[in-house]
């Protein structure tokens, strides 16, 4: 078996472990060529590939560019500020536009859930979700997962808290399936309102104390607080929240072991993470950044295969 | 369609063939001080490793060899049904300026070669690219491109296929023409 069960990747959900392990052993290989002094390989220069950004980033935007241009892929970019959607196309009608100028390839953040898995079933097309709204962000929890394997040898039997905002974060919930996948552990901890009201159904324990929680992992995520999908107060201020669920070097030197930090990025330092934390030699969070790039790499190889 | 199997080199004549083609390297690189080995993803590498041995066996030199991998500079992605899962590339010295020998089981095409000098050409500049094969099925290039070292040249027919076994896999080591 060397291809993916899947044709495009929409969420993690639908991978099976064996497609997550060929993706990581494929990154393995790109991670090394993004290290030598010619970052590039020129086997995708037959493809071309739209990166549509109807929501706003840097990191994965940034990530997929380099990924695609290490590939040698031929890459043209949208960000929705600054297109036609703002005078009222439709997004199978976007697409299709751009599909119309040859595109072999599509890379889509979007802020609905299940935009991409609706995309995906109207368009001919390679689909790669890179967000989509609340839902997954699979190259966010294939690039942790990696991470963690890089870190700690293997993802197999670890104990993973994720922390914070679990309510809106598409990275918490592609990060328990992958995590699941690979045989780890996984809790989440935050206050309850920040918790989806079914999480148990996926098997994850949910922890209040944050103490407790870090005594319990190996490695912890740490999530920001998404101010921006959230359209009630679900804690009474940020200062609160801080207090209870910002990691900081007093409560990692009351545990009595090493953990592993994470975070998927932007941090906000002082709320959820210290600054000293963030930048600590535990914290992997510039690892993640650079693992990025070579999962994403693996993801388009993969895919681009089955054009 | 039945498949008909010829040994062609049996464990001692592939011996017999290193040996050779080791003493054929003393003759060009002397000292090797400024020479490695590279064998070709995958089955390139274990020749790379029997020239190895064989030449601190004869001199006592203990030449430098890596690995390369070829998958991302092949010209045939996308024109097969899957993609290419690739091997590990292993080079841990700089190959600026260096004389490099690069080595394979099997020359045919020659399409693998040429991907392989491509991909070293991005880990920087060779002073020069030799390349070794244990076995060369001539007449049967796509490319100009040639071997300095020949283990054995053999004449083969399109729907015949050269397959080199080691006692690492297969567990001997010989070279079988498979007639499909």
């Amino acid at each position: 078996m060397n291809s993916l069960s899947t044709k495009h990747l929409l969420g993690i959900e639908p991978l099976t472990p064996e497609d997550i392990q060929m993706i990581f052993q494929v990154a393995d290989n790109f991670k090394d060529i993004i290290n030598r002094p010619i970052k590039k390989v020129p086997t995708l220069r037959d493809i071309t590939i739209a990166n549509l950004f109807f929501e706003n980033s840097t990191r994965t935007k940034l990530s997929f560019e380099l990924a695609e241009k290490r590939l040698s892929a031929d890459v043209v970019n949208f960000s929705a500020a600054s297109s036609s959607v703002k005078k009222g196309e439709t997004l199978i009608d976007t697409v299709n536009n751009i599909l119309a100028m040859k595109v072999d390839m599509v890379v889509m953040r979007h802020p609905s859930p299940g935009a991409a898995v609706f995309l995906s079933k109207h368009i001919d097309s390679v689909i790669i979700n890179a967000g989509d709204g609340t839902h997954e962000h699979p190259t966010q929890a294939l690039l942790d997962g990696y991470s963690i394997r890089e870190k700690l040898g293997e993802v197999k039997g670890k104990k993973v808290v994720i922390v914070g905002d679990i309510l809106h974060s598409r990275v918490a919930l592609s990060n328990i399936h992958c995590l699941q996948k690979l045989g780890a552990e996984v809790k989440v901890c935050g206050p309850l309102t920040l918790m989806p009201k079914y999480i148990e159904s996926l098997g994850v324990e949910v922890e209040t104390n944050l103490k407790k929680a870090l005594e319990w992992c190996d490695v912890a995520n740490m999530l920001r607080i998404q101010h921006e999908r959230q359209e009630i107060k679900h804690f009474p201020s940020l200062k609160e929240y801080t207090l209870q669920y910002g990691l900081t070097q007093e409560i990692l030197d009351s545990l009595n072991k090493e953990i592993v930090i994470m975070h998927p990025g932007p941090i906000n330092r002082g709320v959820e993470i210290s600054s000293e934390i963030a930048d600590s030699n535990n914290s992997i969070i510039l690892n993640q950044v650079e693992n990025g790039v070579a999962i994403r790499m693996a993801v388009i190889y993969l895919l681009a295969g089955k054009i | 369609m039945s498949l008909t199997e010829r040994e062609i080199l049996n464990e001692t004549e592939i011996n017999i063939l290193i040996s050779r083609l080791t003493r054929q390297l003393i003759e060009n690189h002397n000292l090797f001080e400024n020479s490695v080995l590279i064998g070709v993803q995958p089955r390139g590498i274990y020749v790379a490793t029997r020239l190895q041995q064989k030449l601190k066996e004869l001199s006592g030199i203990e030449v430098t060899t890596g690995a390369i991998d070829t998958t991302f500079f092949r010209d045939d992605f996308r024109r097969k049904d899957k993609p290419l899962l690739p091997s590990v590339t292993n080079l841990d010295f700089s190959i600026e300026s260096k004389r490099i020998i690069l080595v394979d089981d099997v020359l045919f095409s020659g399409r693998t070669v040429r991907a392989a000098m491509d991909a070293l050409m991005t880990y920087g500049r060779p002073a020069s690219i030799e390349l070794l094969v244990l076995v060369d099925r001539r007449f049967s290039r796509n490319l100009p491109i040639e071997a300095n070292y020949v283990g054995k040249f053999i004449d083969t027919l399109s729907n015949e296929r050269v397959e080199v076994e080691w006692k690492e896999i297969e567990g001997t080591d010989k070279v079988i023409l498979i007639k499909k």
